[in-house]
């Protein structure tokens, strides 16, 4: 009995366990300080959303063969590309936040094979590398972003060079996704557009996954040395995984970005790798596992942590700073509990 | 030596791994210098026992299991590989387990390595403390030197030839000092006769100095060869416990299977030289280390069952190795005729050319993926088999992976849950049958099989031979065996090269003398014929 209680404790993933036994305990206090379960719920869905498409971009990275890929700041890059073209173009609505995406994918492909590229001359060591490629490419865009020839006033200073910092989608395309086909029940509002955005996402990485090119791309990430006598290139198809990992990243951060109403610029894509690898390593996945259940699972979860766990530390610790540093202390000791686990789970 | 306790004794031992019950009650006891062997058809439970008995994780993860087990007459839990070690268990496990990236001495000393023994080193904690790499090397060199093989301790393990790495598990093992259980799961194997040979006599070496010796082989003559006692099991139960003495190779046959079992089919005799050139190799390298192939010519005719044998090391692994593009290679290779690209793995599979390797775990399969798609992988990647084409895009298509796969099982009996099981949870042999499902899924004119029997057990070993003669037969397919057993290669190939010094020695007809073929193994043949002449 003992035995078979452990077996599937084993099963479902001892993390798993305790993130949903922390997320539990920390609802029930959110009863207790009167918190409204509605309005956390609805929040818990619309970060889930917003986040989805960077964390899903984990999977074909993981798949691959490449590992988490921390490299994620480099699609977020030409996401961001793609958003500020569709501004600077003057557009609006749905043709806006389409735009942004068609524009972002060319970038992203060819970003992405680089990057592959150089994932193929550090095997063994990818993720150490697609840090600091991440960090880099961020810094380097720094620089970028005070040169780049845009002239819109919404994007660019008006006096002086460069970018501004925060550029606002009011009027553009603010919260498209999250608006669309909203179902309110009470206090509960349901971004059904975002939901579904994502769902079709995962969609369309699962059909990727049981095409010929997806099933190679598991066989080389699984066993490079399988595949090889299979007849594939191992190098073309990590190459494939990392351009379909920089894609997502590239419209996941649209996605994030309409639906937070901002787009941010400078140092802010920086850390989002991290977030994006903790959320799928709560899933369940590890460094050679991941599946579509995985990003729904693990997004649900850490959003939901976050955003039960701020209002909760608000109560319970009535000084404003106080709670800021809680809301630091969980996000980032969620992530680190995440990194522990890299190898764990089946 | 033989003292008449028992060092180790397993009673009523049961375990079910996800709800099927692969041992059921299973009682084993083996006395001090004592060979017993361990026999039973692949994924009969023989070493699912010994993981029991060694700790491994497998078991533990999977629930555990039922029974007891006394070392010296006292109870004991075993909980991990390294609480076994220390109770004086050793083990030599079907599937490697060694760190490529270690050089042999290391494998064989890992987390026992000596210490220096200056002032300095004594002051130092544990971890820090120096390592007496000199004393290290020699003690591995000794323990090699008793298993009688030549190759050097301080070469990296990586890359090594699968007949090596085996004797270094050995190696591995025999070093340990307070050993007194030593458990052999199919040593034997991967080497070739006259390895095992030399296997067997270090066995009865190491059995004669106290030690109680479990092994599981398929091979009958080594049990008649070296067993002291017989254990069967026949699908997780316990079928019988005899003396070598009391029985014989058909009865343990018999009883193992529990069924009659036909003899080796034979080949039939057939004038393959009228045939045209299937495959020809001229000035033929391959750098795959520790099986070197050098300047090897080679014809094979259409329609035959065309036999590599040699001793490990010899580079008979290294030929379709070489051909299949998976170690570097230079030289002509034509295959009906049009030359092959070379190192494009590809281009082989491409012009009708499919491998089973010998390297079961490591190249032969996807572990973690279901048996369905490491049968079906090869072709849809290669021949677009198993794809529904949508125009824009292709998807794998369930239905024909999943009768295709029902149809190998059904063919090949390949004994697992379905076809949607893992194949790391199959038994060593049935692993194998799935990479022969593989390789005949790619409906080859050419099959190149590496050791295709190696680990499987003497009912599917008929079944997979039989399968190799009639797909010659019926389909014509021509058919590239590189076996390390003779008696095999010899009871269905029209002709048999031997490879020595990476070269082909002689081709020798499956009739020939016994004498030709050992002199032929060992590489005298030549130098003999040309002194005759003269
Ligand atoms: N990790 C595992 N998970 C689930 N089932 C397993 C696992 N390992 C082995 N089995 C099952 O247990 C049974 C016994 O397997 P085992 O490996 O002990 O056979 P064996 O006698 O060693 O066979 P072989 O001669 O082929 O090596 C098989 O039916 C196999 O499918
Ligand atoms: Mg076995």
């Amino acid at each position: 009995m003992k035995d078979k209680l452990h077996v599937y404790i084993k099963q479902f993933g001892l993390p798993r366990i305790i993130i949903v036994t922390f997320l539990l305990s920390l609802c029930v206090l959110a009863v207790i300080y009167n918190l409204s379960i509605a309005g956390l719920l609805s929040d818990t869905l619309v970060r889930t959303g917003m986040h989805g498409v960077l964390v899903l971009a984990m999977v074909p990275g993981i798949l691959c063969g490449i590992g988490l890929n921390f490299g994620l700041p480099l699609g977020i890059l030409c996401g961001l590309i793609g958003g500020l073209v569709s501004i600077e173009l003057d557009l609006v609505g749905f043709p806006a936040f389409t735009t942004a995406i068609l524009v972002s994918i060319p970038i992203a492909i060819v970003v992405g094979w680089g990057y592959g590229v150089l994932l193929n001359r550090v095997k063994g060591s990818e993720m150490t590398i697609a840090t600091y490629a991440g960090f880099s490419a961020v810094s380097l865009m720094s620089i970028g972003w005070m040169i780049l020839p845009f002239k819109s006033d919404e994007i660019a200073w008006i006096i002086g060079g460069g970018l501004r910092t925060t550029i606002t989608l009011t009027g553009r395309y603010d919260k498209i996704l999250n608006d669309f086909a909203a179902i309110s029940i009470g206090n509960l509002t349901i971004p059904t557009g975002l939901l579904l955005f994502l769902i079709a996402m995962n969609l369309i990485v699962w059909v990727i996954l049981q095409s010929k090119a997806g099933i190679a791309m598991k066989a080389v990430g699984d066993n490079p040395r399988f595949a090889t006598a299979a007849g594939l290139n191992v190098n073309k198809y990590r190459t494939f995984g990392s351009i379909l990992s920089t894609v997502l990243g590239a419209i996941g951060i649209i996605v994030y970005s309409q639906s937070f109403g901002f787009i941010q610029l400078y140092q802010a894509p920086m850390f989002m790798g991290f977030s994006a690898v903790a959320a799928i390593l709560i899933g369940g996945a590890t460094v050679k596992k991941a599946s579509i259940s995985h990003v729904f699972i693990g997004t649900f979860l850490f959003q939901g942590l976050l955003v039960v766990a701020l209002p909760v530390a608000n109560k319970m610790l009535t000084a404003g700073s106080l709670a800021e540093i809680t809301r630091i202390i969980v996000s980032n000791g969620i992530i680190l509990y995440a990194l522990t686990q890299v190898g764990g789970g089946e | 030596m033989k003292s008449q306790e028992s060092v180790l004794k397993m009673s009523n031992i049961s375990k079910e791994y996800y709800g099927t019950r692969v041992l059921n009650n299973i009682n084993l006891e083996i006395r001090a210098g004592e060979i017993h062997a361990l026999l039973g058809e692949n994924g009969a439970g023989k070493s699912t026992l010994m993981n029991i008995l060694f700790g491994m994780s497998v078991i533990h993860s999977t629930g555990g299991f039922d029974g007891e087990i006394e070392l010296d007459g006292e109870k004991v839990d075993i909980n991990s590989p390294l609480q076994a070690m220390d109770l004086g268990i050793g083990m030599v496990h079907q599937e490697f387990m060694l760190i490529p990236g270690y050089t042999i001495t290391e494998n064989i000393k890992l987390n026992r390595e000596l210490i220096k023994k200056d002032f300095i080193n004594n002051l130092m904690p544990t971890s820090l403390k120096q390592i007496d790499l000199d004393e290290m090397n020699k003690e591995a060199r000794k323990a090699l030197d008793t298993l009688d093989i030549g190759i050097e301790e301080w070469i990296k393990v990586a890359g090594l030839p699968v007949g090596y790495m085996q004797f270094i598990e050995i190696a591995r093992e025999i070093d340990k000092q307070n050993i007194k259980v030593l458990v052999f799961d199919e040593p034997t194997a991967v080497l070739t006769e006259s390895e095992a040979d030399n296997l067997l006599k270090a066995m009865k070496k190491i059995a004669r100095s106290g030690i109680a010796i479990i092994f599981i082989t398929h091979r009958l003559d080594e049990v008649m060869e070296v067993a002291d006692n017989i254990t069967i099991l026949r699908d997780g139960q316990f079928i019988t416990r005899k003396s070598k003495d009391d029985t014989n190779v058909f009865e343990m046959a018999e009883l193992m299977v529990g069924r009659q079992i036909e003899s080796l089919a034979k080949h039939e005799a057939k004038d393959i030289e009228n045939q045209p050139v299937a495959v020809s190799l001229r000035k033929f390298n391959v750098a795959m280390p520790g099986e070197e192939v050098r300047d090897l010519n080679l014809d094979i005719y259409k329609g035959e069952i065309f036999g590599i044998g040699g001793l490990a090391g010899q580079g008979k692994i290294g030929i379709a190795n070489g051909i299949m593009g998976l170690y570097p290679s230079r030289g002509n290779v034509l295959i009906d005729g049009q030359p092959l690209a070379l190192n494009n793995p590809k281009e082989s599979i491409k012009r009708n050319l499919a491998f089973v390797s010998e390297d079961r775990r490591g190249v032969g399969l996807l572990l973690d993926t279901s048996i369905e798609m490491n049968i079906a992988i090869t072709a849809m990647q290669n021949k677009n088999k198993f794809l529904r084409d949508y125009k824009l895009f292709s998807q794998k298509s369930h239905r024909q992976i999943r009768t295709h796969a029902l149809d190998m099982i059904k063919q090949l009996d390949i004994r697992c849950t379905g076809p949607e099981q893992i194949v790391r949870r199959l038994s060593g042999g049935n692993q194998q049958k799935v990479c022969i499902a593989r390789a005949l899924t790619l409906d080859p004119m050419i099959l190149l099989v590496s050791e295709p029997t190696r680990g499987i057990d003497i009912g599917a070993k008929k079944l997979v031979l039989d399968t190799l003669i009639k797909l010659n037969k019926e389909l014509g397919i021509t058919i590239i065996i590189t076996s390390s057993e003779l008696a095999e290669l010899r009871s269905i190939c029209h002709r048999i090269a031997i490879v020595s010094e990476g070269k082909i020695e002689g081709i020798l007809m499956p009739d020939a003398s016994d004498t030709d073929y050992g002199l032929m193994m060992s590489g005298e043949y030549n130098k003999l014929k040309s002194k005759e002449v003269i």
